[in-house]
């Protein structure tokens, strides 16, 4: 690859932000028009990434290599595989929406909104894309600070709170990566990522480093019990912020335990994998009852991340177990992939659902479900698209949110009948938050006045949802190019997880 | 054949998206016109197959239509499985859906949702092909909770009734339940077979037969009779088998026409047609063919009990229809799957007649759903009357009716059925056939003769149904009539399903009971004298007594056992566990676990716990700061002392 | 004869009451500019006195340096008072403690 891709997709939407920060709030026309421009223009930039991908090889694609701090060897080290290819698109393409989802309804300081997210796209694009551990590791601190402006400026009233929260949770959690990481250059001398996939470690080291992983990574998914910033952001978080923290953030969590934890202390993973899938496990039946009870929408759907998230988690370790159970390896790969289904659709369902609270928050100014009731005699289209992106949050066949856990729970029978009884319960579950939710808020008749007033969607906010439906429906029906382009990668890496290093 | 089975399936689709997204630029006679070719299509297409497989023109069909997606080398697709099993239900499905659209033009006349309506009738019907042509699990389970979502759809297709947006959750909930088992079998099936494709899995199942799980452990479990029981979960809840039949009544707060289509002849069969289709399977475990036959000998006698209580028109046919379900099971436990899918069909025609039926009556009372508000029907409604006759006839097994030769066929089998609970089965279903026609009998009695029981402005109005109502009434009252006697030498001892059915030669029912003769005069002969024929004439007769020759008598007997008539008017209290047990201490869970879990333990005490230590500590420290300088000067001086004492100490 | 032991005592002496003048001082700041005064006097003094008896003249330097900051200190820390008792009318120290935790 001669024309640096990744490198376009990291600084163009970075540049493009800054532009639109110096054109200011004055001519807002040009800055959303700006903004629009360069997300719609990154996107466009990274589907070469999808349609050059090679589907045969496991290794790392669109490599860029240069040498950025010479002393302590970092690197300025990109390249793409089958993991992190589909969340880079994801990322390119969950901004356009959020860019467009946010058109008219910021007006406060609408350059530095749009500036903030254009910026955390570059940025998020650049942990996806680095293969340099110091160099993940600024991207995935830079990532914060956006989000906490994003929250913190255009935030609901207990903003500061929740800023707080979200902030020391994740930082916690990182700055324990940090120590990981430094520990590892020391021993192997160099930040490389790959580098450290074939570094032979002792079981003791393993399990420390295992555990500082961990904790970064557990409280981005987020994983029972580090998961209490995520209600509270979400709930606090404009719209646009909530869909980026769920659609996107949330996924650098479990990118990180593909990309770390798994094929750099393999050893540690299969000796506490017990740990990771009892947590998993809680988040899917723990969370499905916590979300039950939620009688403020966004919340509801912060906690309905979580318990899918869990599914996530469960898929990417049901390795070991499989192996101690059955011997053989057959089931892993689909327990990993489904998890990395599960992420992207994921990305879809949430931004959708959050996006839809969004269009009801807009008009009324609540969120709680018990100021709606028969939405749907007022707002046709709306309740229709709602009503689906629910099913599609229940997990309906045909819709990408099916698939994931279908697959996971094929996997998980495989390590344990009783990992798959519990996962499965999210069938029931899920169904019963999402729909019961659906239930008070779009059906009924005419709860109040506020309600009686609403009017259907924009086309701005028809175009917005339309599209995640079909992208949900595409997915769903037809996954077959996304398993296509994960399987050599991911096979690869379920042989890197499963081989000792000790 | 590939063409014409996309077709088949992809007609109803197009024309459901087109009336559904487009319903304001195709106008009301366009969804409704576009619709009915759809499904027309389909009907038409799916008679040609059907006949090609019968004649022999045509091979079986198995094959893909695309991949879906392959992890880890299992290939997951979307394939279409025609035989003559899928090719019998795809016509009574595509028959009957076109039947309900057409009436569905003079039901939904005056409703502003008309082109959604058609639009979501037709999406089931490519939902429901979807499921009975599937040549794979996966896709199996898409269309198990498509319909389900259609169903679901449907039932609140009044969003704006409480009742009716109450029991769409609940269906789609109770669903989900059974789903739950279904999805559990499906990876029980691919942790054993390693494929979804049903050819091969029948083909890897007598491999597995000798197999055992330990799920609770020290406990070994045979593997298929864990993988046929979590399978048959499913089923429970799709045809709404107890305990998971508590959504069935309450579907009815949906139109009739959906009533008749979704919640009678097609959709609730779904667990039927399966558990047929996975004869192979369900063969390798005698223990889940009992379990099979117990539940569902349980859900007919005692949902038809129900039956005899209820006063709404179309719940009394709701029960009546869990209670047939409950005979499909029975048949599906004894190894009969072609008395079971035949029971399916003929009551796909005449219980699909009953609810359109009842819908007629209830256009022409004007919504009206109490029969102790009707009577004298009769005389208004002379087509409604008559085929109704028809249905009834044919739902209590009147001799040379349809339903008297697969009714039959079913407790004949069960009869000569030895495994366990087989006993208890038969029991049943005798006493079954008396209470079928007890309540069947006094809902007709009670709405088409008698005394005329509506107030004036109603009776001022009654007028028979328009042409498009009455129209599919009579088309569905003459398969109702002579398909039993068309079908059910071939379809029960011939080789009618071909390869599609599979029984174990020690446990062939049908074989036994074909032992004598096969011919329907035969059976005819034979019928007029057996138990069966006796009960449902002595029901008739009861029926007639109590409600009409003695109206009175009725409500002294409920009187006399009104502790029997408590249970069954509170349906053996299921809802009441459910909503005031069940679902109160699974928000209380929820509750407990946020409000104590979540806010008290995680946020209150660790997260916000951790701030106020810190808090705290800071309050601890801030004495030090006194603010004064000669504090700070001291606290230096002592330092220095100090740094000097150990400098020296350590010499 | 007067030896280094003398000098330095009387150099540990003037420290000695320098600390004691800081810490037991309540009263006035200038009394503390005084005494920090008086305790880099003390040094200087040790100063000198090493560097007569150990001919190191090095010693010496240090004490010009010492001098100059010490007076550039209590020139910056007299301009302090100055504006301090212009804002709180008082350079009593007991009132000083806005720096109380």
């Amino acid at each position: 690859m001669d024309f640096p891709l990744l490198s376009t997709l990291i600084w163009l939407p970075i540049t493009g932000g800054i532009l639109v920060l110096l054109i200011g709030d004055r001519r807002s026309g040009l800055t959303r028009w700006t903004a629009l421009g360069v997300s719609v223009a990154t996107f466009v930039a990274s589907v070469p990434l999808f349609s050059e991908f090679d589907r045969t090889t496991a290794a790392m694609q669109f490599v860029e290599r240069a040498s950025w701090i010479e002393r302590y060897s970092v690197e300025y080290f990109l390249g793409v595989d089958g993991v992190s290819m589909p969340l880079i698109l994801l990322t390119t393409f969950v901004t356009v929406l959020v860019v467009v989802a946010g058109w008219e309804v910021i007006r406060q300081r609408p350059s530095q909104y749009f500036a903030a997210f254009l910026i955390m796209e570059g940025v998020m694009n650049g942990v996806f894309a680095s293969l340099d551990a110091m160099l993940f590791y600024v991207f995935w601190e830079a990532m914060l600070i956006p989000m906490f402006i994003i929250i913190g400026i255009w935030g609901g009233e207990r903003r500061i709170y929740a800023t707080l929260k979200f902030f020391l949770y994740t930082f916690l959690g990182s700055v324990l990566m940090l120590v990981a990481l430094i520990y590892l250059y020391m021993r192997s001398g160099s930040y490389s990522i790959a580098a450290f996939h074939d570094f032979p470690l002792g079981l003791r080291e393993q399990v420390l480093i295992f555990v500082a992983f961990l904790t970064a990574f557990a409280v981005k998914v987020p994983m029972w019990p580090v998961h209490t910033w995520l209600p509270d952001a979400h709930v606090e978080a404009p719209t646009g912020g909530s869909v980026i923290l769920a659609a996107i953030m949330l996924k650098m969590g479990g990118y990180g335990f593909l990309r770390f934890s798994l094929p750099i202390t393999p050893d540690a993973s299969m000796t506490l994998d017990w740990l990771v899938i009892g947590l998993s496990l809680i988040a899917v039946v723990y969370i499905g009852f916590v979300a039950l009870v939620q009688n403020d929408m966004k919340k509801l759907i912060a906690y309905s991340s979580i318990a899918h998230m869990g599914f996530v988690t469960l898929g990417f370790f049901l390795a070991y177990a499989i192996m101690r159970r059955t011997g053989s390896l057959t089931g892993a790969v689909m327990g990993i992939e489904g998890g990395m289904i599960q992420m992207v659709s994921h990305g879809l369902i949430s931004g959708a659902l959050f996006l839809c609270v969004g269009v009801l928050y807009d008009r009324m100014h609540s969120r709680k479900i018990s100021d709606y009731g028969g939405v749907a005699n007022t707002m046709p289209t709306f309740a229709a698209l709602l009503v689906f992106f629910a099913m599609a949050n229940a997990g309906l066949p045909g819709t990408s949110g099916f698939v994931g856990e279908f697959l996971v729970i094929l996997a998980s029978f495989r390590a344990q009948p009783w990992y798959a009884f519990l996962a499965a319960t999210t069938l029931i579950l899920g169904a019963a938050y999402t729909l019961w939710m659906v239930k008070r808020v779009v059906f009924g008749e005419v709860a109040n006045d506020n309600v009686a007033g609403l009017e259907d969607l924009t086309r701005r906010e028809a175009l917005v949802l339309g599209v995640l439906a079909v992208s949900v429906l595409l997915l769903g029906l037809w996954p077959a190019p996304l398993l296509e382009v994960m399987g050599p990668t991911i096979d690869h890496l379920v042989e890197l997880m499963t081989r000792s290093k000790l | 054949m590939q063409q014409v089975l996309l077709t088949i399936v992809l007609a109803p689709l197009v024309a459901s998206v087109v009336a559904g997204l487009f319903g304001a630029y195709v106008g009301r006679k366009g969804a409704h016109w576009l619709t009915i070719l759809g499904v027309a299509v389909s009907f038409v297409l799916s008679t040609w197959v059907l006949r090609g497989l019968l004649v022999g023109d045509l091979a079986p069909f198995n094959d893909t239509v695309y991949t879906w997606g392959i992890s880890d080398g299992v290939h997951m697709a979307v394939g279409f499985l025609v035989d003559r099993l899928s090719a019998t239900m795809m016509v009574v499905v595509t028959f009957v859906s076109l039947m309900v659209h057409i009436y569905t033009i003079g039901y939904m006349h005056d409703d502003p949702g008309y082109q959604r309506f058609f639009s979501y009738i037709s999406l089931f019907t490519f939902s429901m092909l979807m499921l009975v042509m599937a040549n794979n699990f996966l896709q199996l389970f898409f269309g198990w909770e498509a319909v389900g979502l259609v169903s679901y759809l449907l039932i609140g297709f009044w969003f704006t009734r409480p009742t009716a947006i109450h029991a769409n959750l609940k269906a789609f909930l109770v669903n989900r339940v059974g789903d739950f088992g279904f999805l559990l079998g499906i990876a029980a099936v691919l942790f054993y077979t390693g494929t979804l494709d049903y050819a091969e899995v029948f083909a890897a199942a007598p491999a597995i037969a000798g197999e055992t799980i330990e799920i609770f452990s020290g406990r070994p479990w045979a593997a298929p009779t864990l993988i046929c029981l979590l399978l048959f979960v499913g089923a429970m809840g799709k045809s709404a088998q107890v305990p998971l039949h508590v959504w069935l009544p309450d579907s009815m707060e949906g139109p009739t026409p959906i009533s008749a289509l979704i919640h009678a002849a097609t959709m609730v069969t779904a667990g039927i047609f399966m558990v047929a289709r996975m004869s192979p399977l369900f063969e390798l475990s005698p223990t889940a063919l009992s379990v099979v036959l117990v539940i569902g000998a349980t859900t007919a006698l005692f949902m038809g009990l129900l039956g005899l209580v209820q006063n709404d028109i179309k719940r009394v046919v709701a029960y009546s229809t869990l209670s047939q379900l409950g005979y499909m099971t029975v048949a599906l436990g004894a190894s009969a799957y072609a008395a079971g899918i035949f029971h399916l069909g003929t009551h796909a025609f005449f219980k699909a007649l009953l609810f359109l039926a009842a819908g007629s009556v209830i256009i022409g009372m004007h919504h009206e759903q109490d029969i102790r508000r009707m009577g004298g029907l009769r005389r208004y409604m002379p087509i409604t009357y008559w085929t109704a006759l028809l249905g009834s006839l044919a739902l209590i097994g009147f001799p040379g009716f349809s339903g008297f030769f697969s009714k039959d066929a079913i407790i004949e089998a069960v009869h000569a059925s030895t495994i366990p609970g087989a006993g208890y089965a038969h029991a049943c279903v005798l006493i079954g056939v008396f209470v079928t026609a007890l309540y069947t009998f006094r809902m007709f009695f009670l709405v088409f003769h008698g005394s005329e029981r509506m107030d004036e402005h109603v009776r001022a109005h009654l007028k028979e149904s328009s042409l498009v109502v009455t129209a599919p009434l009579v088309l569905l009252a003459i398969p109702s009539v002579v398909i039993g006697w068309m079908a059910m030498e071939p379809v029960l001892f011939g080789q009618y399903f071909g390869q599609a059915l599979m029984v174990s030669s020690e446990r062939d029912v049908l074989a036994a009971v074909g032992s004598h003769g096969t011919d329907p005069a035969y059976f005819l002969v034979h019928g007029l004298t057996a138990p069966p024929f006796l009960l449902a004439m002595a029901g008739v007769f009861v029926a007639w007594w109590l409600y009409l020759y003695r109206p009175a008598m009725a409500p002294a007997i409920a009187e006399r056992f009104r502790w029997i008539q408590g249970i069954l008017v509170n349906k053996y209290y299921f809802d009441e566990v459910n909503e005031k047990a069940l679902a109160p201490a699974v928000r209380a869970l929820g509750q407990g676990l946020w409000r104590f879990g979540d806010q008290r333990l995680i946020d209150g005490a660790i997260v916000n716990g951790s701030a106020r230590f810190i808090g705290w500590l800071s309050g601890v420290i801030r004495r030090l700061q006194s603010g004064y300088l000669y504090h700070y000067a001291f606290a230096m001086i002592l330092g220095l002392a100090g740094m000097l004492g150990w400098l020296l100490m350590k010499g | 004869m007067i030896g280094v032991a003398h000098y330095l005592t009387l150099a540990g002496l003037l420290f000695a009451l320098s600390v004691a003048g800081i810490f037991l001082n309540r009263k006035n700041v200038i009394i503390l500019l005084m005494c920090i005064e008086l305790m880099l006097l003390a040094v200087n003094f040790n100063f000198i006195t090493l560097s007569r008896f150990l001919g190191d003249a090095a010693g010496q330097v240090f004490v010009f340096f010492i001098l100059t900051v010490a007076a550039a200190e209590s020139a910056i820390g007299l301009a302090i008072l100055v504006v301090l008792f212009r804002s709180r009318r008082s350079i009593n120290v007991e009132e000083l403690d806005s720096m109380k935790g």
